[in-house]
């Protein structure tokens, strides 16, 4: 039942006026759309940098140095996310917002011009889907340093490699697969995500998922959104393939379960 | 003596990211005290417990949140059942299209969640089932699924087939080896699951906002709230679930802890 279901769903996708391989759907919704599409790729591809800069250090951090505590600063950074996604970008607008602390402080220090904002930028979208995501990057990274055996990073240092040498040679590519799933985890929700774009910019940093959106709920222009969310999807699952091929998808699966 | 010194800049770095991780909840805590001048709750204009004291004074919030609670009692129970089953079948049979099914669980943790909402929406389109509660209801469950699937088929994969042989020797049958047996051991895992399915309901604003129809839960009426005012209920119930569901975390670490140390 629960494969039918889910059969059904990845057919409901085609256009449904009428069924006539209306192929024009998708080459409009490319060509009308080509901006938003380069757009999420760019803020995605972003965040899920930024998003995999804050959390290696951080799941290194937890995975080596958190001793008996290592579970209890796993529940500190899942925690925040217990506070629904909207209250929490709800929030990154007043820090962000005009008369906000973030903005006086970059305004004292002149990083930002008296006339400057932060709130409607593209900096703060990239902010708050890097934030948003965050936890899908920490948890895996997490998984995969902690599997990590101290032994081989000893072994390296026996046999005279420095600490920066047995990091780069040792510990980062034994904890690949973590930064795979993280990478992944990270992309694909960013990549579909509209409620950043429109809580902390302006229309002209929507996203794809903006125009997905309002083509359904508000215009619908049901075939055009179908269209643009099969593209989606279909680059997506383009993506997910190659990864799923590099990693095997059981070390895919023992990442994403946290 | 670099050594050391680079130790504490991993350090600092570490706590820099959790205060970064906390600075938005700390705002929303902070703000579910303030007492607004306007409608909007973004400038702080004076402490008042009146916010606490009447957390569902807001028209239309009290309905929402009961809605929330409602779909994710049921969509949690549902899923944790179907997906428990599905679990046990993927670990225990290679069946005609398990790898097919094993491929298919990680689809909607895989796609976004606009395209799950969407194409479900489709969906409901095509067979002209009106949107609303019951439509709510399938999305949720739907998608709790692959994530309860995902959380107990781990607690399996470790699971010791011998324990359940063992009973089947001591003269007890299938289904007494399954409630008294294999149920107890992965009971953990059915719990965390259930858990999980039941925090990622209530959580959910994108696939819920597709479906919806004219039901409104509570992350749909935050949303539809932003638009005209932020009214600091709103963070009020933010807060209040916060700190119940990271309260029962932080116990059950504890515990974890102080039995370890025991141990």
């Amino acid at each position: 039942m629960y494969y039918l279901a889910k059969m059904s769903l990845e057919q409901g996708l085609f256009p449904l006026f009428s069924f006539e391989w209306a192929w024009s759907n998708f080459s409009d919704a490319v060509s009308s759309y080509h901006a938003q599409f380069v757009r999420s790729l760019e803020y995605a591809g972003l965040a899920t940098a930024i998003a995999l800069l804050i959390s290696y250090p951080l799941a290194y951090w937890i995975a080596f140095r958190g001793g008996r505590w290592k579970n209890l600063f796993l529940v500190l950074v899942i925690a925040p996310f217990f506070v629904t996604y909207l209250i929490r970008t709800l929030a990154w607008q007043t820090i962000l917002s005009d008369g906000g602390i973030v903005v006086t402080v970059l305004k004292d220090v002149h990083i930002l011009g008296s006339d400057g904002r932060l709130l409607a930028t593209s900096a703060a979208v990239v902010a708050g889907i890097t934030y948003n995501f965050l936890p899908f990057m920490v948890l895996p990274l997490y998984v995969s340093l902690e599997q990590v055996d101290h032994r081989l990073i000893e072994a390296a240092g026996d046999l005279y490699a420095n600490r920066v040498v047995s990091f780069f040679r040792v510990t980062l590519p034994l904890s690949l697969p973590g930064v795979f799933a993280g990478v992944l985890l990270t992309f694909i929700p960013a990549m579909g995500d509209f409620i950043n774009a429109q809580l902390l910019g302006t229309p002209r940093q929507y996203m794809i998922g903006n125009v997905i959106q309002s083509e359904f709920l508000s215009l619908r222009e049901y075939p055009t959104a179908a269209a643009l969310s099969f593209i989606l999807m279909g680059g997506i699952l383009v993506l997910v393939l190659i990864f799923a091929r590099a990693l095997g998808t059981d070390r895919l699966t023992a990442g994403a379960a946290p | 003596m670099i050594a050391r010194a680079r130790r504490h800049v991993l350090d600092v770095y570490a706590v820099l990211a959790l205060g970064y991780l906390f600075l938005p909840i700390a705002i929303v805590i902070a703000f579910s005290f303030n007492n607004p001048l306007g409608r909007f709750n973004y400038t702080w204009s004076g402490f008042t417990f009146q916010n606490w004291l009447h957390p569902l004074a807001y028209p239309g919030l009290g309905g929402a949140i009961r809605v929330s609670l409602e779909i994710a009692f049921l969509s949690a129970l549902v899923a944790t059942a179907f997906g428990t089953l599905i679990a046990l079948a993927l670990v225990r049979y290679r069946f005609r299209g398990s790898s097919t099914t094993n491929l298919l669980i990680f689809v909607p943790m895989t796609t976004p969640e606009i395209v799950m909402g969407a194409s479900l929406l489709t969906l409901f389109l095509n067979w002209k089932i009106p949107q609303g509660f019951g439509t709510i209801l399938i999305a949720h469950i739907l998608f709790n699924i692959s994530y309860v699937v995902v959380t107990v088929r781990a607690r399996l994969v470790g699971f010791d087939r011998h324990l359940e042989e063992a009973a089947m020797d001591l003269g007890a049958n299938e289904i007494v080896t399954f409630f008294r047996v294999t149920l107890p051991l992965i009971a953990p895992g059915i719990l965390a699951a259930g858990l999980l399915a039941f925090a990622l309901s209530v959580d959910d604003f994108v696939i819920t906002y597709f479906n919806a129809g004219t039901v409104t839960t509570f992350p749909l009426f935050v949303w539809g709230a932003a638009r005209v005012a932020v009214p600091p209920q709103i963070n009020v119930i933010g807060t209040a679930f916060f700190v119940i569901a990271v309260g029962g975390m932080l116990a059950n670490v504890l515990l974890q802890n102080r039995r370890a140390r025991n141990a």
